[in-house]
């Protein structure tokens, strides 16, 4: 890598009780770099995650976020210093509506004190609009304005799976992490996805790592994709060569790779 | 040392009545994940019926305290089903709100039927008997309450472990739609777990009677807290924790009333939980389990 | 331009109907039409709305079961008690110093006891609330079991009044702002909140620290009204108590606990003249409304000048 990495993770082990989930795992992602992490079930992708996401403490390793180990931070910290994610089973505020589930997103920066929001200060006013307006426009982008006032357990699916990434998204991460943002899509709603994820990328100056198991859209999106078997990874490279990666293919034993 | 080993003694008969107590919350909790507030007052109806077994049917204490787990038994079964079987499936609060009801149910209706004052048990239903053994003074109804209570315990233990009956309940604590597909009833075994743990709580409750000698229709409250914080202390919804939890808060609480203020002894107890939570927060054998994201 | 003037127009309302209430009231007191039974009640009902509305903040917006309200309450009845009655201190400063002390307790208190989860955080409050009673019985400087008596009765209408609407005026700012949010979203889903870079103990702090400080609140007022405190007045049950106006209001309902405490409050009064069958009749209320209605009376939902003039029909 001759290019300086966003995010640079080594060594990074975690076992639950005897079972070894993530093993000597390293890992590097670049500026605006959009990569893939694959693997079968319970290979211990979604582990990673929540590794790098503050959620577990790994035993062993580092992950260096901007020249900053992230290790041991908590992560509401982890997500100020620019990281975000989504969840494998969708997470939303189920009882709040879609504008508010993305404006919580949005807190970690609020414009007014707590004295102002109790006074309802002049500030308190103009901070509301401004996060507001700041919501309605990423909802925009998703196509997802005139459901803004639907509470969030009442979409459909596909739907809820894009509101948190517009969840995310109003974090303004650096980083954004997807687990499994398409699970349950149909074909169609796939390939929206896939122009949606290249488009927010270019629009927002992302770098993107997804967990994905749709085959056609991880070989279509991703640079470059890390394989993971049992804890480990066993193959990274292009999705060209990771295709016909011999290893890769005994992992998937018969699972359809490409 | 002597004076120790003699709150010890003391203490032990107490927390065998505690842990039959919490034993009763923690199965309930275990199965239903329901903290059922009206417990305590199970117990207050058992020592009741033991009550009047003794005075007005003049039967032997054994009779009393068979008498008194069947009622229960069947009182907490008729509980279970008309005031939290319709809310199985709503919010845990909601159904915590419906226990504090049957709670002051159960209160206020003895109250209203027997009067709120206290009742006498009857001397002669167990004559007190003071033993020295090697400079300890013990009595014999501390011996009694103990033993019986270690006594339901092991057949507690017998029940659950080898019994189809205890099988089908650990089945469904740990997974009720897994229980279902293998063809346990899951009501069943909910109503016999409240059969039981009602059961254990009027036996505690006749004890009570004996231990205190006296009855009333609130003293399901405090016992009753006690108990619950025995649970939690050993780790709610686990079994043997129930047990150890109830010995430990019936020997600090001799303890502290033997050496120190009585009037300090709940607040120690109190005191002693909030400390076990805060460095082990599920209690003393429950596994803190961090949530799978 | 249309948006401030609507919001100018809605708080010019609001202040209105509340100084006729307060006028009205003020108007029956001070004309003596209002029998010492009415103003007990009122009180009573106004110390419970407080109670209830600050423990709705923990208990209905944040969703941390606390089972200690009645403990903050002692403090601040305390507090207040000791201010005014032995150290000769003005009202104001009782109270103040009331908010204060139960405030700075729920924080202590909030800090280590917020990171246990769900029943071990109900037990641990509920365990605290009795070790501040407890504590309190063995004080000889506030006469231990016996309480504090002859407290001078400080608590007026005016006192009352403003008490509640302070209350319900700060939470439901608060509730309605970015971090009102922030809060909710640590009873939706503590982990995506955090996530979310929510610092979800931070929150729950807070909300515990605000709602211990209006128990406080309404300690003081009720020390001042009923010239007597006890610990015992202080005890679990109170807290349960406070915690059925919530649950039945509606938990996440700030109206929804209004109408709770105020109508059970009614409702034991009501059943005053038959003391005989008073407690069961409340525990069958208690036991037939979570059958047949779990969510509360308004579920998580706020009853609105809105929601008045649809039913009406009238405009908007
Ligand atoms: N909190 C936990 N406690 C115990 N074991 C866990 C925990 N989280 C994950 N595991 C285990 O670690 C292993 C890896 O799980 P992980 O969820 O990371 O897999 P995954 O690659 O995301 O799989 P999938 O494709 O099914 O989502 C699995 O065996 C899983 O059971
Ligand atoms: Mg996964």
């Amino acid at each position: 890598m001759d290019e300086i990495n966003l995010m640079e993770i080594s060594n990074l082990d975690k076992s639950f009780g005897g079972l070894s989930a993530v093993q000597d795992f390293n890992f590097q992602i670049a500026e605006n770099e959009l990569v893939g992490l694959i693997g079968p079930n319970g290979a211990g992708k979604t582990t990673v995650f929540n590794l790098i996401t503050g959620v577990y403490k790994p035993d062993k390793g580092s992950i260096m976020f901007k020249g900053e180990n992230l290790v041991g931070l908590l992560p509401y910290t982890i997500c100020a210093r620019g990281v975000a994610r989504t969840f494998q089973n969708i997470r939303l505020f189920n009882d709040l509506t879609v504008l508010d589930n993305v404006k919580i997103a949005t807190h970690k920066d609020v414009p007014y004190g707590l004295m102002g929001a109790i006074l309802r200060s002049p500030g308190f006013f103009r901070g509301e609009e401004e996060i507001e307006k700041e919501a309605l426009k990423y909802l925009e982008i998703f196509n997802l304005k005139d459901k803004k006032d639907e509470l969030a357990k009442n979409l459909p699916y596909g739907e809820q799976r894009r509101i948190e990434i517009v969840r995310a998204l109003a974090t303004k991460p650096l980083l954004l992490i997807l687990d499994e943002p398409a699970a349950g899509m149909n074909p169609q709603e796939t390939q929206d996805l896939m122009e949606l994820i290249r488009y927010i990328r270019h629009e927002f100056n992302l770098t993107i790592l997804l967990i994905e198991h749709d085959m056609s859209l991880v070989m279509g999106v991703c640079e470059r994709l890390y394989v993971l078997d049992y804890g480990q990874v066993i193959a990274e490279g292009p999705p060209a060569e990771i295709r016909s990666n011999k290893r890769v293919i005994e992992a998937y034993l018969g699972e359809d790779v490409g | 040392m002597l004076e120790f080993t003699q709150q010890i003694v003391n203490g032990l008969s107490l927390g065998a009545i505690y842990a039959l107590i919490a034993l009763g919350y923690t199965m309930v909790y275990g199965i239903i994940k329901l903290i059922n507030f009206a417990h305590g007052d199970i117990m207050m109806v058992g020592a009741f019926v033991g009550y009047f077994s003794l005075t007005l049917l003049g039967t032997n204490i054994f009779v009393a305290m068979i008498a008194a787990m069947v009622t229960c038994a069947v009182f907490g079964v008729l509980i279970e089903k008309i005031a939290y079987r319709p809310l199985r499936n709503a919010t845990r609060i909601a159904a915590l709100i419906t226990a504090i009801g049957v709670s002051l149910f159960l209160e206020y209706i003895t109250i209203f039927l027997l009067g709120p004052s206290q009742k006498v048990f009857p001397e002669s239903a167990f004559p007190i008997k003071a033993y020295a053994v090697g400079g300890l003074s013990i009595l014999n109804k501390d011996v009694f309450v103990f033993v019986l209570a270690v006594a339901l315990m092991l057949i507690l233990q017998y029940i659950i472990k080898w019994t189809k009956t205890g099988k089908a309940m650990r089945a469904v604590s740990l997974d009720r739609e897994a229980a279902v597909l293998m063809g346990i009833s899951v009501d069943k075994t909910i109503s016999i777990t409240f059969a039981i743990g009602s059961a254990l709580a009027a036996a505690a409750g006749v004890m009570l009677g004996i231990y205190y000698n006296t009855i009333n229709p609130l003293m399901g409250i405090i016992p009753g807290l006690k108990a619950f914080v025995a649970a939690v202390l050993g780790g709610i919804g686990i079994i043997p924790g129930a047990m150890v939890g109830g010995f430990v808060m019936g020997l600090l609480e001799t303890m502290v009333s033997g050496y120190g203020n009585s009037l300090y002894r709940d607040a120690v107890a109190f005191g002693v939980l909030i400390f076990i939570l805060l460095i082990k927060p599920s209690g003393i054998f429950g596994e803190d389990t961090g949530e799978k994201v | 331009m249309q948006k401030v003037k609507n919001k100018w127009r809605k708080f010019a309302s609001e202040i209105l109907i509340l100084a006729a209430i307060f006028t009205l009231v003020q108007y029956l007191v001070t004309a003596g039409l209002l029998n010492q039974y009415f103003q007990i009640n009122l009180a009573s009902m106004c110390i419970n709305v407080i109670l209830a509305v600050s423990l709705s903040l923990i208990n209905g917006f944040t969703g941390q079961l606390s089972l200690g309200h009645a403990g903050f309450m002692a403090v601040g009845a305390y507090v207040a008690a000791i201010m005014t009655n032995m150290l000769d201190l003005p009202f104001i400063i009782g109270i103040l110093a009331a908010c204060l002390a139960a405030g700075l307790a729920g924080f202590i208190i909030g800090v280590p006891t917020l990171r246990l989860k769900g029943d071990y955080l109900a037990i641990a409050t509920l365990a605290l609330g009795e070790i501040i009673r407890v504590t309190l019985q063995n004080i000889d400087y506030v006469n231990g079991p016996a309480g504090i008596m002859g407290i001078s009765k400080l608590s007026t209408w005016p006192w009352l009044f403003g008490g509640v609407v302070l209350t319900v005026v700060v939470i439901v700012n608060l509730v309605n702002s970015s971090y009102g949010r922030a809060i909710i979203s640590v009873r939706e889903d503590e982990v995506a909140a955090e996530l979310m870079g929510i610092n979800t103990t931070k929150y729950k702090v807070l909300a515990f620290a605000i709602g211990a400080m209006f128990a406080g609140l309404a300690g003081a007022l009720y020390a001042h009204y009923f010239y007597i405190i006890k610990p015992e007045t202080f005890n679990f049950l109170k807290s349960f108590d406070i915690l059925v106006m919530v649950v039945l209001g509606g938990l996440g309902s700030t109206t929804g606990a209004i109408i709770a405490a105020v109508s059970i409050t009614a409702l034991t009064a009501a059943l005053q003249p038959f003391p005989a069958i008073r407690m069961i009749l409340y525990a069958l209320i208690l036991i037939i409304v979570m059958i047949y209605r779990p969510q509360g009376l308004m579920g998580n939902k706020e009853l609105s000048m809105k929601t008045f003039g649809r039913i009406w029909g009238g405009r908007n």
